[in-house]
């Protein structure tokens, strides 16, 4: 990210905040699950510019959300801080361990495998009674730092924590594409075999980059439960990870930003969608992706980039 | 002056074909060594070998008196042997001077498992040694090109800067004109051979055409049948009856006979 985009960045991040106390209740929620998916889609980008497509994020998301709810439920610990690192944590883990496989394989392979392992993570859920099966369980109200919100201040609480998490990761993220491992990304898409001669292990580096996003997976599902207040096995359900995917397609991966606007994006059209045409929101969410791709093949993230290329051939 | 490269008895078997055999050559610090040979020889056999691509079935590998037989390609290349490929292997999408920066990042990067993320791929010292190889190889005016746009020669170029971005101590050319067109050829390897000399580094280097083994190698392996049959200079070695017969005979013949009719 340049001097200009950090700045950028950090409006919006500061007008996020400050605005949301005038926004009603509806829209603080909506932005909040928005803006913990976004870090899912974050994940996604990271591995999409390296040429790699997940088709089963879900499970990490799934697996944050399912680690900050059984915490909860198990040892009585609520504090939401605490909470959203273990989900992350969680995922992290369970991403490093996948790894091991997933780094081995490309393409449609990389894409089909991590769809399977989300798929048997749905079925143990399904099937777990003990965790509600199909029906999930609720999570209990977080705390913060000792303090308990109001019902009525909860949700704007869970808002900010979001937006703090969110710009966390942003400048850590932009920090990781600034580096000799975050920039190999298109190398690794280009040409494997130079890389390996160059000393650099390919299969660590795409570890890696499978870790990252598992991190991200699972900070988006924490905050996700924390937010909704119920956790089911829907959450690692394909439609799930079909969801991300189809934001990070809307988002596209040519900057940090891209995934949060993109994700509020998302939601935006969705729930208007559902609002004004219940029997044919799918129908227009289809429209708007089709549009994307067709108009905007790098998604809503080259719009910026198309301004910028304008401003560089006028001076 | 003692070996910069040292091969002992190597061997490589795929069931039962041979690729090569009993190979044992020593080569000294900064010399151009070219490797001519048929087809199936075993000359990219025995680049692959030292490189690490290829494990070697027997025998053993030397590089500055240490044994590196057997070890991964990229522990290698960290140790100081880069390679050039015979198709050049480079990032498509990335420009020329992009290429170039992450070569030059990964050389300079920190050890350790947090090396490549720890390491940002834009420092001045890496920027300033990837503007210093793409001048070195004379491929300044493409810096901006991205690098499937690029010209077969300058992509040979450019393949050959990657690999010596990070300053190896050997660096092994597999077949660095192919592709190229005769009229072309000699100006390629003049820039790239006193890029490598400027930079001391000891060359091996795989070619069909016996006119650039001549003018561009102080000494000459010649390969048959997955093993060295000769070793010399340039003239020792094309003047080999062996090599004549087996090699460079038809070619030879007519070149020498030719002048006598004209």
């Amino acid at each position: 990210m340049s001097g200009r985009g950090q700045l950028v960045g950090g409006l919006m991040f500061l007008f996020a905040t400050a605005a949301a106390p005038l926004l009603p209740d509806w829209i603080v929620s909506l932005a909040t699950v928005a803006l913990a998916n976004a870090l899912v889609v974050l994940g996604l980008v990271v591995l999409w510019r390296a040429g790699l497509v997940s088709f089963g994020q879900a499970i990490y998301y799934c697996i944050g959300a399912y680690a900050v709810a059984l915490t909860a439920r198990w040892t009585g610990f609520r504090d939401a801080f605490a909470l959203v690192v273990i989900g992350g944590v969680a995922a992290g883990l369970v991403a490093a361990l996948i790894g091991f496989l997933l780094a081995r394989y490309r393409e449609i392979f990389f894409a089909m495998l991590s769809l399977a392992l989300s798929m048997i993570l749905y079925g143990v859920l399904v099937k777990t009674e003990s965790l509600g099966s199909t029906d999930g369980f609720s999570v209990a109200t977080p705390t913060f730092l000792g303090f308990a919100p109001h019902r009525d201040t909860l949700g704007l609480s869970l808002y900010w924590l979001t937006l703090g998490v969110d710009a966390v990761c942003a400048v850590l993220i932009s920090a990781y594409y600034r580096s000799v491992a975050g920039a190999l990304a298109a190398p690794i898409r280009d040409n494997e075999i130079r890389v390996e001669f160059l000393g650099v292990s390919v299969a660590s580096v795409v570890h890696a980059k499978v870790v990252i996003s598992g991190v991200l997976g699972g900070l988006g599902g924490a905050l996700a439960a924390l937010t909704i207040g119920h956790v089911d096995p829907n959450m690692s359900y394909w439609t799930t990870s079909g969801s991300f995917v189809f934001v990070t397609i809307l988002a596209g991966a040519s900057s940090v930003a891209a995934a949060f606007v993109g994700s509020l994006a998302y939601e935006a059209v969705r729930s208007f969608a559902f609002d004004l045409m219940p029997q044919l929101w799918q129908m227009t969410l289809g429209s708007v992706l089709l549009l994307t791709i067709l108009f905007l093949p790098n998604g809503l993230g080259s719009l910026v980039s198309r301004v910028k290329r304008r401003e560089e051939a006028k001076s | 002056m003692s070996a910069i490269l040292a091969v002992r008895n190597l061997e490589k078997t795929f069931g039962s074909l041979v690729a090569a055999r009993d190979i044992t050559v020593s080569v000294p610090a900064e010399q151009t060594v070219g490797v001519i040979g048929a087809n199936g020889a075993g000359k990219t056999t025995f680049i692959n070998m030292i490189t690490g691509h290829l494990r070697p079935s027997k025998g053993s590998i030397w590089f500055e008196d240490k044994e590196i037989t057997g070890q991964p390609s990229r522990e290698i290349t960290r140790l100081g042997i880069s390679r050039s490929f015979q198709v050049a292997q480079i990032f498509p999408s990335l420009t020329v001077f992009e290429n170039m920066c992450i070569a030059a990042a990964i050389a300079r990067r920190s050890g350790g498992i947090f090396g490549n993320i720890v390491t940002p791929v834009h420092s001045p010292a890496a920027t300033a040694e990837a503007e210093a190889t793409i001048e070195l190889f004379q491929i300044g005016r493409y810096r901006e090109i991205t690098a499937s746009a690029l010209p077969q020669g300058v992509r040979k170029l450019l393949d050959i800067g990657m690999a010596v971005v990070g300053w190896p101590r050997l660096l092994l050319l597999d077949e660095p004109t192919s592709g190229i067109s005769i009229e072309e050829k000699f100006d390629l390897m003049k820039v790239a051979m006193s890029a490598l000399k400027s930079r001391k580094i000891t060359v091996l280097f795989v070619e069909h055409d016996m006119e650039i083994v001549t003018r561009f190698a102080d000494r000459v392996l010649a390969f048959y049948d997955g093993t060295v049959i000769a070793d010399g200079t340039p003239t020792q070695t094309l003047s080999n009856q062996q090599v004549q017969e087996l090699i460079s005979g038809v070619r030879l013949k007519t070149s020498v006979k030719k002048p006598g009719h004209a």
